[in-house]
């Protein structure tokens, strides 16, 4: 800065609003600019890569990958959410045991990579075969699949155990009190009053939970499940043609971006009593 | 069969040593990525909180892009893409030139782009809990449009955003554990060929998790410290 | 703000430089694998060691040139050639027409024919479509021997893994009933103590369409000189007995093959 500038201001008036062409402005027009630039590259390259017969010959496998990649993510969310319920039960649990048990299940799989865990489940436990076949659980960590869909559900567990408390936890106690002071026992309280409040704080946290499971999920391709990333990885070693990997952060894209919205749009929906 | 004890000693028979420099490269470069993705990170929120409607525009496909694309796709993108498009690029001025873009650079760029687009979302966050008199009041105290920026706002800044970002910090130590596919001789992927080679899966799987753990519980022993000496900054105030 | 502009320029600066000072030391890199023994392997202390490594260690030395050699997964070491992570890769990669589109080869260096490789108590009898009906088959991701077992094996599942190790972990837990690789390193595992759980089923006849001549070593297109080199060396080898001396450390019979 200048020393003329300098004494402009401070003469006591906030700045006005920039018109005309601010230096911010030529900033972000040419920001836009170089992502629009870098978009029309995108689909300049891919319709220059254009090929039709390594389209009919890989689509396939990237339309399976899609669905592995969706139904693991769907398995293990619904799993997840089943375990999470005791699992945030013991974090409010007054029982100092409980309570650090539910800890130590939380800050374990939040304090150690998903694909530490994945690894951990596939290889680790494959090395237990004769104790898991004598337990008679073994054709269940046979497929990496359901190895997958283990070390998810308790991976997202964990998550949603924590988002499940807190959103108990930001009810006011009041609710409780009253609910109490009308009679109700506890369990319908809960049911009855303080779920629906909790689900409304979850919601989004939930979803975002969803969306990184899915980002997430792109892991499984190295324990030998084929979902979207898996396949994108084996089509590459075999093309070597980069546009492998740009379909498939397109679809990615796509999946995350139509969630987003669709939460956006379920809060939306379910918030409309709270508008003024 | 080795017993437990020669697999996990130093030294040539046991892995204990490799794990512990995979280790020392995990930490290294989540040090180094933090530095980038807090700098990215808050220059996308300025641009995200300015009154320039291109800028805004600019910031959010910025955060949509690389919130939306799993880690692991962004590091290939960067790993396998990155060094062939700067390759091309210099070859136009030197054709005898190579670029080495080597692993832990990708690993730095993907992770810094990740963690920037999130912490982005932590600052905006914060700059928008941060009154408008305070920016006001700086200007009345004549203070210029930088000054007030690191003078007045972003003191507060750090601290309404702190937890936001030990948080991604956390995150960001997870999520290195991803350039072992890149071949990055990180904490997992030592793990994963001693693993391979002995045969003993579990074990070094579990002993990666657990310095993993290690790791996280330093940090946050680390990161209260932090915040308990922010504070006493403000209450000094 | 245009202070940080110019260190961001000196910096980006420096990253070229020392890229391009780099490139003038001369030392040839090579990529190899590092999981894939006899070939190629990781010891504890995180060296390369292995057939390839010695061969192309002797190449080396044979066309006076420093050499350094860099561990690379799999599926992405073609890229990584293209990229210029290194320059040449040696890892026992077969010569086939498919790599051929996107990399030049030299002459093969060896030569051995694909096996099958089962548990000890498996039912399998032989290695044809038929007798690998309804089983689930490992191969290594990207291989001659992925591509060989979608291709023949059409009524099994073949399950690709990103390293051979990870399928012999796999076939030993029971997890598959069959794998599919080169005769010698399926061989050198069935020997060690790992793989006491399974045996040899048998040799596959090599399709020279999906396996081609033999391994060489890719570099890539267009760098003749370079590729010229490597061939010579490679002759040289053979002839002064360097060849046989590294053939007879690791194996009990020639692995160079028939000539072709």
């Amino acid at each position: 800065m200048s020393a003329s500038m300098q004494t402009a201001d401070s003469v006591e008036r906030p700045p006005l609003p920039p018109h005309g062409w601010s230096r911010q402005r030529i900033l972000g027009y040419g920001l836009v600019v170089l992502w629009a630039f870098m978009g029309i590259g995108l689909v300049a390259y891919l319709i220059s890569a254009w090929n039709t017969e390594l389209f009919q010959k890989y689509a396939p496998g990237y339309v399976s990958g899609i669905g592995i990649t969706l139904s693991l993510v769907g398995i293990s969310i619904v799993v997840g959410a089943i375990l999470s319920v005791p699992i945030a039960y013991g974090r409010m649990s007054r029982n100092p045991v409980i309570a650090g048990l539910a800890y130590a299940y939380v800050y374990f799989f939040r304090g150690t990579p998903l694909l530490a865990q994945a690894f951990l489940v596939y290889y680790g436990f494959g090395s237990f075969r004769p104790e898991l076949d004598a337990v008679g659980l073994w054709w269940f960590f046979r497929e990496a699949f359901n190895c997958a869909i283990f070390a998810f559900s308790l991976n997202t567990a964990a998550y949603q155990a924590e988002i499940l408390r807190g959103a108990i936890q930001s009810v006011p106690k009041g609710q409780w009190e009253g609910a109490a002071s009308l009679g109700l026992h506890k369990l319908q309280t809960l049911r009855k009053i303080i779920l629906p409040q909790a689900l409304i704080v979850a919601l989004r946290p939930y979803g975002n939970e969803v969306i990184l499971m899915i980002k997430g999920s792109a892991i499984v391709a190295i324990i030998t499940v084929y979902d979207l990333m898996g396949i994108t990885r084996l089509t590459y070693s075999r093309t070597f043609d980069f546009q492998s990997y740009l379909w498939a952060a397109i679809i990615y894209l796509l999946i995350v971006e139509t969630l987003r919205h669709a939460i956006d749009w379920i809060e939306r929906r379910i918030t409309r009593h709270l508008k003024r | 069969m080795q017993s437990v004890w020669t697999l996990l000693s130093w030294g040539s028979e046991g892995w204990l040593d490799d794990i512990a420099y995979g280790a020392l490269v995990t930490v290294c470069l989540a040090l180094a990525t933090l530095p980038v993705g807090l700098l990215i990170g808050f220059l996308i929120a300025l641009a995200k909180q300015s009154s320039e409607r291109s800028l805004r525009l600019a910031g959010d496909i910025y955060t949509t892009i690389f919130r939306g694309l799993p880690e692991l796709l962004t590091l290939f993108l960067v790993f396998f893409g990155a060094q062939i498009g700067i390759q091309q690029a210099v070859r136009l001025f030197n054709p005898e030139a190579t670029v080495e873009v080597n692993s832990f650079v990708s690993g730095m760029i993907a992770l810094g782009v990740v963690f920037s687009s999130y912490a982005s979302e932590v600052f905006l966050s914060a700059f928008r809990a941060i009154p408008q008199g305070q920016y006001e009041g700086g200007f009345a105290v004549g203070l210029s449009k930088a000054q007030t920026m690191r003078l007045v706002v972003l003191p507060q800044l750090i601290r309404i955003a702190l937890p936001g970002l030990a948080n991604l910090w956390l995150i960001l130590l997870k999520d290195t554990s991803l350039v072992s596919a890149i071949g990055l001789t990180d904490i997992l992927r030592q793990a994963g060929v001693a693993a391979r080679v002995t045969k003993h899966a579990f074990l070094f799987f579990g002993v990666a998790a657990l310095i993993y753990l290690a790791l996280a519980i330093v940090s946050s022993i680390g990161i209260s410290a932090i915040e308990r000496w922010v504070g006493k900054q403000e209450a000094h105030r | 703000m245009r202070i940080a502009m110019r260190i961001a320029l000196a910096a980006s600066a420096a990253l070229l430089a020392l890229g391009t000072a780099q490139a003038q030391e001369k030392v040839l890199k090579i990529g190899t694998e590092g999981a894939y023994p006899p070939f190629n392997n990781l010891t504890a202390d995180g060296k390369l060691e292995g057939f390839d490594v010695d061969i192309a260690q002797a190449l080396c030395d044979e066309m006076k040139v420093k050499c350094e050699f860099i561990a690379q997964d799999w599926d992405g070491i073609i890229p990584a050639l293209q990229a210029g992570k290194f320059d040449a890769i040696i890892a026992s990669m077969s010569i086939t027409p498919e790599r051929m589109e996107k990399v030049d080869f030299t002459n093969k260096y060896y030569n051995t024919p694909p096996a099958i490789a089962a548990p000890k108590d498996s039912d399998i009898k032989g290695v044809t479509k038929e007798d690998l009906a309804g089983k689930t088959i490992g191969v290594q991701a990207s291989t001659t021997h992925f591509n060989y077992s979608t291709a023949t094996y059409t009524d099994s599942t073949v399950k690709p893994y990103p390293t051979a190790q990870e399928y012999q972990l796999d076939l030993a837990n029971g997890r598959l009933d069959a794998v599919n690789d080169d005769i010698v390193v399926l061989s050198q595992w069935l020997d060690s103590p790992d793989g006491a759980c399974c045996k040899l089923i048998g040799a596959i006849k090599p399709v020279v369409e999906i396996h081609g001549p033999g391994a060489g070593i890719a570099i890539r297109k267009g760098e003749t000189a370079l590729r010229d080199q490597f061939n010579a060396a490679i002759d040289a080898i053979r002839a002064n007995g360097k060849y046989k001396e590294i053939n007879d450390k690791y194996f009990k019979f020639d692995v160079y093959g028939g000539d072709s």
